[in-house]
């Protein structure tokens, strides 16, 4: 799960660290609120899950409230890398002398939390040249390694303090909440030296969030995801119009790139997950007819955990139903194979021996019908 | 270094040479149920399970005790296959690897993941190998099978398959033995972020094999494995041939694609970067699982 910034910046003050004074919002009434209260001069931040927001002119500064009116409708619709506002961050704006970048991250490679910082702040750290790096084990970092750290990035006198504070209460962060990544780019260095973060990113791993109640408030997932995720399978919207569903995230993937490099567009990637039955497959198609623009369903089985039976019997019931009267294109290898192929003659579904035929059908089925 | 095939099947010459005791926990649940009279249906040695509060009973046979323990006192065995939920995931493991486990196959999808990097500090003291989670498990064709995958898609053979995800290990294993070469062994590292064995230490334990004669690896867009494997394959100068096939790349970025570990950020774990790498490493990369004999094929040939 990815926090907004303002979330992240919530969990940063409940951890001690400085943040500048600000307000969020979701419409414009509860906005001029949140003006009054903080007074002009502000930024207005669109809270969005993606980066590259002061490119696209999702942040901008206010001086008074004419501005105000013009500019907050403007931010609160403005499409950044195709993600919508979810909500308004008014924040007050800060005088400092530097800008760093911080963040802990989890290095898959080396199974270790990673620190990285550099006396170069607020740009993309991918294009920033003199990154300080350490490995720091489970996420706690040393007082000794927080001071080297310091002393790499340039920092002097009273800041070196505020360093070592602000990497142990984001490491403390970290390890608490179990995030992927904690970000603050940048921090700002205040002319008395003190540090406070601008900024906030924050990916939380989403399988650690049984034992994550105070996280649950800042969960948001379209409604299709969150009754895919109920259901025990995964969901990814896309913008074709050829439904992509099969067994094994893998799989599905490897479907996906197969139909996009014969010209067919997925409208979504849909694995029906280890644990499916009967009742969640049924429930997937129930999720797919209702995405309009699906115009085909291709499906893609290596039973094993999964039954392919367990699929034919839910598309069985489907048409039955009448919940689907879309083409269906299908090829069912793996455990009972032979028994889902029976059972799906003279259906509406079309088997076929190979996933390459599958896929071309499905190409060609779906421009026909258009 | 630890070789898989002394532990699976064992040493020639060893009493059970072909028929190591394997222990299921949480045998008498919906999957572990299921999938250990799959497992002795191909011929694994099931010799215990483990349910708590079901200790004296059996299942199809097979003795249940309370804990691995006991399990391990009566079996003598090393090697356990786990079904439990990911929230109990991690004190089963624990428990398996106190008991002296030296092989543990993680069945279950959705550990944190510091469950998992908890787990491993365990197991790097007790020398312990964790495959998983989120793994398919491990079959030597012919041999033994500790996992869950559909037995019709192997053949004993000579190549070796390493792949991150389960149901593409079964689709390119059965393209790999429609075309005759069959397998020596295929194992699952698992869809999540940190894995109990990476790639490069799955290639460690198995390139040993004297009848291994290629490696198929199947990755996917996530991480940095692929990239490390590949240059692990450059440092180390391995001779046998090895093609490669990355799931993913049509997948938008910063959307998890169903595994915890199936992400990119930025250029991190796109499939772009790992097919780079594997160029590199003169590792040619399947577009899709059905071009992946053929590539062998074409490797082995200019080998001879």
């Amino acid at each position: 799960m990815r926090l907004l910034e303002y979330q992240a910046k919530q969990l940063f003050s409940e951890f001690g660290i400085k943040v500048p004074d600000g307000l969020t919002s979701k419409d414009i009434e509860q906005g001029r609120k949140d003006a009054e209260k903080l007074g002009f001069p502000f930024v207005i931040k669109s809270q969005v899950p993606v980066g590259g927001r002061g490119k696209a002119g999702a942040i901008q500064k206010c001086q008074n409230l004419d501005e105000f009116e013009l500019k907050y409708p403007q931010i609160l619709e403005r499409v950044v890398k195709g993600e919508k506002a979810r909500a308004i961050l008014l924040e007050k704006i800060m005088d400092y002398r530097k800008e760093l970048y911080l963040s802990l991250f989890l290095n898959r490679g080396k199974r270790c939390y990673t620190l990285i910082s550099s006396s170069q702040g607020g740009v993309e750290i991918e294009s920033v040249k003199n990154q300080v790096i350490r490995e720091i084990g489970m996420g706690d970092v040393e007082r000794e390694v927080c001071e080297e750290v310091a002393k790499e990035i340039g920092l002097g006198g009273n800041s070196i303090t505020e360093f070592v504070d602000l990497v142990q209460k984001l490491s403390k962060l970290t390890i608490e909440k179990e995030a992927e990544l904690v970000e603050i780019n940048p921090v700002a260095v205040l002319d008395d030296g003190s540090l406070l973060a601008l900024d906030g990113k924050m990916i939380i791993d989403d399988n650690s969030m049984f034992r994550h109640d105070e996280l649950k408030k800042f969960l948001e997932i379209s409604e299709l995801e969150q009754k895919a995720e109920k259901s025990g399978f995964s969901l990814v919207e896309l913008d074709g119009n050829i439904a992509v569903v099969g067994n094994g995230a893998g799989l599905v993937m490897s479907t996906l790139d197969m139909l996009s490099d014969n010209g067919g567009k997925p409208a979504c990637f849909l694995d029906v997950g280890g644990g499916a039955t009967t009742e969640s497959v049924y429930e997937a198609l129930t999720l797919i007819s209702k995405m309009k623009k699906v115009k085909g369903i291709l499906v893609n089985l290596y039973g094993g955990i999964v039954k392919t039976t367990t699929v034919a019997s839910a598309f069985l019931q489907a048409y039955e139903n009448k919940l689907i009267d879309l083409p269906v294109f299908a090829r069912m290898l793996g455990s009972e194979s032979e028994k889902s192929k029976e059972m799906l003659k003279g259906s509406k579904t079309k088997l076929f021996d190979s996933v390459e035929e599958a896929i071309n059908a499905a190409v060609i089925g779906v421009s026909k019908h258009g | 270094m630890v070789n898989l095939f002394d532990i699976l099947r064992g040493k020639e010459g060893d009493n059970d040479y072909g028929k190591k005791p394997v222990i299921v926990q949480g045998i008498t649940g919906k999957f572990g149920s299921d999938h250990t009279r799959q497992m002795i249906s191909y011929g694994t040695n099931i010799a215990a399970g483990v349910t708590p509060g079901k200790g004296g009973q059996k299942f199809d046979g097979v003795p249940i005790y309370n804990t691995v323990e006991e399990a391990v006192k009566a079996t003598g065995s090393n090697i356990s296959i786990l079904f439990v939920p990911a929230k109990f995931f991690l004190g089963a493991a624990k428990e398996a690897l106190n008991a002296g486990v030296k092989l543990l196959v993680a069945i279950p999808e959705h550990v944190p993941i510091r469950d998992v990097m908890t787990l491993l500090e365990l197991a790097k003291k007790n020398d312990a190998v964790i495959i998983g989670p989120n793994t398919p498990g491990i079959i030597i064709p012919g041999i033994i099978k500790v996992g869950i995958m559909p037995a019709s898609a192997f053949k004993a053979g000579s190549i070796a398959v390493i792949s991150k995800s389960g149901t593409l290990m079964y689709e390119v294993s059965h393209n790999v033995s429609s075309a005759s070469f069959g397998e020596n062994i295929t194992l699952g590292i698992g869809g999540d972020p940190i894995n109990g064995t990476s790639l490069v230490e799955a290639f460690d334990m198995i390139k040993q094999d004297p009848n291994l004669q290629g490696i198929v690896v199947v990755g996917e867009i996530g991480g940095d494995a692929e990239e490390l494997f590949a240059q692990h394959v450059i440092d180390t100068k391995f001779s046998k041939p090895i093609v490669a096939y990355i799931a993913g790349r049509a997948a938008p970025k910063e959307k998890r694609m169903g595994h915890a570990g199936a992400i990119v950020y930025g250029n991190y774990g796109s499939a772009e970067s790992k097919v780079a790498m594997f160029t590199k490493a003169n590792i040619p990369v399947a577009k899709r699982p059905v071009e992946i004999p053929m590539l062998l094929a074409g490797k082995l040939e200019t080998k001879v």
